[in-house]
């Protein structure tokens, strides 16, 4: 394990980045700190996943980054979030969205009373690259999805939990993403329907070089997809490495795949644990 | 015993539609036989007579019928602005009413002054949209994520705002409406038909035809248009339309200004029937009721709202407010929709709401 942890991120340095943050702090309504001190950097073309429990401030890191934190009165207070070699920390979502990364929140929030298709097409809201790339695009879209082409004319409130997971990321892909902040995909749906939603997160990545960046508490899934994890325990990071080395991690294991003995739960309670603090500034 | 009694009875019950039903049956039962009894008195006067006269003359009818439609169109549009902005950015906009009262003033205003009646409408148009713009900068913006409550007081700020400046620049008199300036039709058509006269004036079946023609537009723009499905997502959630980059302080002032345009022309087509004052607002009011009935969230619901408070009024009036000693036109909309609440609170049109479990 200690080879392993401390062990450089090779994406960070190494490889073009796409993504990164640098020690940031979230405080909601001026009181409540949320994320005290978060790193992290995603690789152009990467999968990374944000693992741990309730709570630990996954949601919040992503929201962050897509600023859709100011509509919940939180604010990003300390540090620097840098998007494809620029500050992006005071744009607006629909600025970020205009440079390509978007934010598919947990939950999906398809538009109920819109139908799929009509769904889809307020994805390419922010886009002004004329009707006929937008039409192309959607049919790329229900390639990709053959189940969001047959229910095309459904409203999208009665559609179910995987297809509205589908119609939401559709939704994303029409704003031609270079990163999508996918959060919590697995969240309600059945382990079949996980599975093909990460399929599709693989094939997005591969065929049309969309970087991810996962919140996901399904730490199994999230780390077979991914390349690099990251895992957070109230407000920071305690962990981070190659996917395949977390897996394998012997605490990794115990708290969030559930598979070795023990009544320990967390981090915390690893007296010999210490928590890494090489990235804060 | 008891238990065989009390299973069916509460299912059976518990419909409001067999509820409404059975009350209805029991009045207009109630009603027939009170009247049989007493073929003079107060109950014959309420539930019989009216009817008789309906049908001893029909063109007194229609002509009431026809009132009734155009002051409804009227609501409706009043109502249709209310509804506008709810959905788009939740908030109840109290100044609809005085934004309509503004807008008209602001094109007669404009025109005493001098400016050619279509520039004026241009003008105005121009004004309603500064008017959005600075909503949106000045209330909206710095008061996002506040609760309701805190937006509707606001509206009030609205609009007593928009009195006093209005007051301030125009005047308080009553202004005559520029009708024909704008080429609106005088006058009247008489129709002969059922019997007796109809009397249609011309400037009601304008304000009918051009209402019409927004609301369709209105709908068009909604179903079709980009901007148009931007507005509807916002008004399914509000975070979702952030989320894929809708900015909302643009669909605000979209909105605004559509509601803008929508006061406007309402304002000339009252206006034209009566005269320009801020009298008018208590008119605007009226759109109250007609959200009640129609319910907040639904455009087809705001016009048959409007349409069924107007009718319903000015039948009230004509064939039972003799009884009471007339006057029934003010209250009986808010009547009507005090019932509505009753039964059916979230109006006749009200947004299904789509939960999945």
């Amino acid at each position: 394990m200690s080879t392993a942890t401390l062990e450089k991120p090779a994406a960070a340095a190494a490889t073009d980045t796409i993504l990164s943050l640098n020690n940031i702090e979230v405080i909601y309504d001026h009181v409540i700190l949320v994320l005290k001190g978060v790193s992290l950097t995603v690789p152009r073309k990467g999968i990374v996943a944000i693992l741990g429990a309730n709570g630990a401030g996954k949601t919040t890191t992503l929201k962050a980054i897509s600023n859709l934190l100011k509509a919940e009165r939180g604010e990003v207070t300390k540090g620097s979030i840098v998007f494809d070699g620029e500050r992006v920390d005071k744009m607006s979502p629909s600025e970020l969205v205009r440079r390509g990364c978007i934010q598919v929140m947990e939950g999906r929030h398809c538009f109920g009373h819109l139908s799929i298709e009509e769904n889809l097409l307020t994805g390419a809201f922010t886009r002004r690259d004329g009707n006929a790339a937008i039409k192309r695009d959607l049919e790329k879209i229900y390639e990709l999805f053959p189940r969001l082409k047959q229910r095309r004319n459904s409203q999208a409130g009665y559609t179910s939990g995987g297809e509205q997971q589908m119609c939401a990321i559709g939704r994303a892909m029409m704003s031609k993403p270079k990163m999508i902040l996918l959060d919590e995909p697995s969240m309600g749906l059945a382990p079949q329907i996980v599975e093909e939603i990460f399929e599709i997160v693989r094939r997005l990545n591969d065929k049309e070089d969309v970087s991810f960046l996962v919140a996901e508490q399904n730490t199994n899934m999230a780390l077979r997809y991914a390349t690099y994890g990251y895992i957070m325990e109230t407000g920071r990071v305690v962990m981070d490495g190659e996917a395949k080395m977390l897996r394998e991690n012997e605490d990794v294991k115990e708290f969030y795949l559930g598979v070795a003995e023990g009544n320990k739960k967390s981090f915390r309670e690893v007296k010999s644990y210490k928590r890494r603090k090489r990235w804060l500034s | 015993m008891s238990d065989i009694a009390a299973q069916p009875a509460p299912n059976l019950l518990g419909n409001v539609w067999v509820k409404t039903g059975l009350i209805v049956v029991g009045l207009v039962a109630a009603a027939l036989i009170g009247a049989r009894i007493d073929p003079t008195g107060t109950i014959h006067n309420i539930f019989v007579d009216p009817f008789n006269q309906m049908v001893q003359a029909p063109d007194l009818l229609a002509q009431t019928i026809w009132e009734g439609l155009v002051s409804g169109v009227l609501y409706a549009l009043i109502a249709l602005g209310f509804v506008l902005i709810f959905k788009a950015s939740g908030v109840f906009n109290f100044a609809q009413g005085i934004m309509v009262v503004f807008a008209a003033l602001t094109l007669v205003g404009l025109y005493e002054k001098g400016v050619p009646a279509f520039l004026a409408v241009i003008l105005t148009l121009g004004v309603m949209f500064a008017l959005a713009v600075t909503i949106e900068r000045v209330v909206l913006r710095p008061l996002v994520n506040q609760p309701d409550i805190i937006l509707f007081m606001a509206t009030f700020g609205i609009t007593y705002f928009l009195i006093g400046f209005g007051e301030a620049i125009f005047g308080g008199n009553p202004k005559q409406m520029i009708a024909e300036q704008l080429y609106l039709p005088k006058g009247a058509i008489d129709l002969k038909i059922l019997g007796g006269i109809v009397s249609l004036q011309k400037i009601d079946i304008a304000a009918a035809i051009i209402a019409s023609l927004m609301i369709a537009v209105l709908a068009l723009f909604f179903q079709y248009t980009r901007i148009g499905r931007a507005l509807r997502a916002v008004a399914d959630s509000h975070k979702a339309a952030l989320s894929v980059g809708i900015s909302l302080n643009q669909i605000w002032v979209i909105v605004w200004f559509t509601a803008g345009i929508v006061a406007l022309i309402t304002g000339i087509m009252w206006g034209a029937r009566s005269d320009v004052s801020f009298a008018l607002e208590i008119v605007a009011l009226k759109a109250l009721p007609v959200l009640i009935l129609g319910g907040f969230t639904s455009i087809p619901g705001a016009i048959v709202g409007g349409l069924i408070i107007g009718i319903g009024e000015k039948l009230g009036e004509f064939y039972w407010g003799p009884l009471i000693g007339g006057g029934i036109e003010s209250w009986l909309a808010y009547f009507i929709a005090l019932g509505f609440l009753l039964f059916r609170p979230q109006g006749l049109f009200g947004d299904k709401i789509i939960e999945r479990i």
